[in-house]
């Protein structure tokens, strides 16, 4: 990420130490115009309703001045089932990360390191899939999820059910199998030499041992990349789990936002569990800055 | 299964002994047999959810399809075609989403350039600006939305700063409420919030960019425009097809910022395909009218992608 600019300023030079501060304001100019409507938030859901409005007028809409407190923060969890609703995502991310990963580059090693006929046809496949939008089939994708059985254990008896809507696994298993984890595995492993692989199957080691203990702990900035990939839409998801999810005790966090604008909203409390359910992730952001960064820049050198 | 399992090579292995040719030929067919069990999770899991589903999305606009019914479908030919051709919000929906994207492209991806050059020094607190101008992109669209309408309000905080920065000349509009305004407060939302992705993928284009080339230009006494115009920009190639097309289609499936702030109003200013294709088949329950939709909006998407590839190919 940090290779030398193309714009070194030449110093001593006046012209160039007036233009070096003209772009140092700029980018202050910028970084206020992308921070102020989250530090508005933040500030805000530590204000009474009556002083977020009060503030509005001037530069304290963006200090925490006047009466704070937490009472925000409390009133979410009287208003809506947060702590539930706070849980629910967090399984649903790590499920779909956790598997995910696994799904991928189990995919992905095959079809980088061993030989096997119609490899080149399965990968030709996987990578084409890419172009197609979500959008385009998420509501034949309802419809059909509706039409899946699933086993359903009560006690001793395992019955088999029909339809997935209102569930757990309608939001962890469409979002397992996903063409760019593969792809992103894909390009990684073949930068593994695969001198490893030969010496292993020597000494007797089988394919899944590669994977295993070799291949995949060599891989940490690709898994790194594909579980942050995977973690974001997971977490932010809204629409689907808008569609195909009725129960109060089964929605995400996203979906919750919408018990805030029945009878009287409350901002203050809005801003309160916009920041519950934002922070976590802007500090796992701020946390692994480098992979997060590198992640998407690899997401965009597939060209 | 096993019998199309020959093993791969045709590599004849005459000089070597049959006892370690048939273990060399049972070693090929265990890797394939281990291949394809290692594949078929990703295969099975995306014919399930990926295959299955696109072509029932073409299937269905032929049919009458409810979400929930005890009625199976029917096929009705291009009856849910026509229906589109003569139904006027569609029509308003492919304006809106034309309008979004003409918009957003340009403007988000130039603004992600700038932001990329900015930020692509040797300066101390480079970092916390990289940072900051990516701080939206974390930030769950749903809750950007809900912060924005709360901004957008009559006397609100974007009406606010106008005023102030006009010494109280310019009174904004009723941002969200107003069909002239409604579409543009959206685009420059979503500009801020997805603008900072793209700077990343073009501060990762401009890495890439040889750094004797500056060095040369520098010798040569270039100018900066001229550096950017004859080393950056061309460097940028590759780059600037996949962040055009990632933004169009990004741009083409404008829905989350339309369902939590909007809901396609005022006077359907703010409706677009995607909207209208989950109203349809989500609030109204009619899949296979929204399959269709869904098609028209796929074939829309493939055809703008094409053509930018198009525009964009290698001119050798």
């Amino acid at each position: 990420m940090t290779s030398a600019s193309p714009t070194p300023a030449r110093p001593g030079h006046q012209g160039s130490l007036l233009r070096s501060l003209a772009v140092q304001a700029a980018r202050i100019a910028l970084a206020l115009f992308f921070a102020f409507p989250i530090v508005f938030m933040l500030v805000s859901s530590l204000k009474p309703d009556q002083q977020i409005f009060g503030d509005l007028d001037g530069v304290k809409a963006f200090l925490p001045v006047g009466h704070l407190s937490l009472d925000n923060y409390s009133g979410v969890f009287d208003r809506v089932p947060a702590a539930r609703f706070l849980l629910n995502s967090i399984g649903i991310s790590a499920v779909t990360v956790v598997l995910g990963i696994f799904v991928n580059s189990l995919a992905a090693f095959a079809l980088s390191r061993m030989r096997w006929r119609g490899k080149k046809i399965v990968l030709t496949a996987v990578i084409a899939t890419l172009i197609v939008p979500f959008e385009t089939f998420a509501l034949p994708l309802v419809w059909w999820v509706n039409q899946l059985p699933w086993l359903q254990v009560n006690g001793f008896h395992v019955t088999l059910t029909e339809g997935w809507l209102d569930t757990y696994q309608v939001q962890v298993l469409p979002f397992v199998a996903n063409a760019f984890s593969v792809f992103l595995f894909h390009q990684y492993f073949q930068s593994i030499p695969k001198e490893l692989d030969e010496a292993a199957v020597i000494d007797g080691a089988s394919w899944f041992g590669i994977y295993r203990r070799i291949v995949m702990p060599l891989s940490g900035p690709a898994i790194a990349t594909v579980a942050i990939l995977t973690f974001l839409p997971a977490w932010n998801s809204y629409l689907w789990p808008l569609m195909v999810v009725q129960s109060e005790n089964l929605r995400p966090v996203m979906v919750g936002i919408q018990y805030f604008f029945q009878l009287n909203p409350s901002w203050g409390q809005i801003m309160a569990y916009s920041s519950m359910i934002t922070v976590p992730v802007l500090a796992l952001f701020v946390a692994f800055q480098r992979a997060f960064v590198s992640s998407i820049a690899s997401s965009g050198v597939k060209g | 299964m096993a019998t199309t399992l020959t093993p791969l090579s045709t590599r004849p292995a005459a000089d070597a002994p049959p006892t370690r040719r048939a273990a060399r030929g049972r070693a090929r067919r265990r890797e394939s047999l281990a291949a394809l069990g290692m594949v078929s999770p990703a295969v099975f899991l995306l014919l399930l959810f990926f295959v299955i589903p696109v072509v029932l999305a073409f299937a269905l606009a032929f049919t009458n399809a409810r979400l929930v019914s005890p009625v199976p479908a029917q096929f009705t030919g291009l009856q849910n075609f026509r229906t589109l051709l003569d139904d006027p919000l569609f029509y308003k929906s492919l304006r809106n989403t034309f309008y979004f994207a003409a918009v957003v492209v340009p403007l988000q991806g130039g603004l992600a350039l700038v932001l990329a050059l900015l930020v692509n020094a040797k300066v101390k607190g480079v970092n916390f600006f990289r940072t900051v101008y990516f701080i939206p992109v974390v930030t769950s669209m749903v809750v950007v939305s809900i912060l924005w309408t709360f901004m957008y309000q009559k006397t609100g905080l974007v009406n606010e700063l106008i005023s102030h920065l006009t010494l109280g000349l310019v009174h904004g509009p009723d941002w969200l409420n107003n069909p002239s305004t409604s579409m543009p407060a959206i685009i420059l939302m979503s500009v801020w919030q997805g603008v900072g992705f793209h700077m990343i993928i073009w501060l990762a284009g401009l890495q890439t960019i040889p750094q004797d080339l500056y060095e040369a230009a520098d010798i040569d006494g270039a100018t900066r425009w001229v550096r950017f115009r004859y080393v950056t920009w061309p460097g940028l190639r590759t780059t600037r097809t996949f962040v055009l097309i990632t933004i169009t289609i990004a741009a083409f499936s404008l829905f989350a910022q339309v369902s939590v702030m909007t809901q396609g109003g005022p006077l359907d200013s703010t409706t677009t395909v995607v909207y209208q294709a989950v109203q349809t088949g989500y609030a109204q329950q009619q899949t296979g009218y929204a399959s269709a939709i869904s098609l028209a909006f796929f074939v829309l998407v493939l055809a703008v992608s094409l053509v930018q590839r198009f525009l964009t190919r290698e001119k050798d």
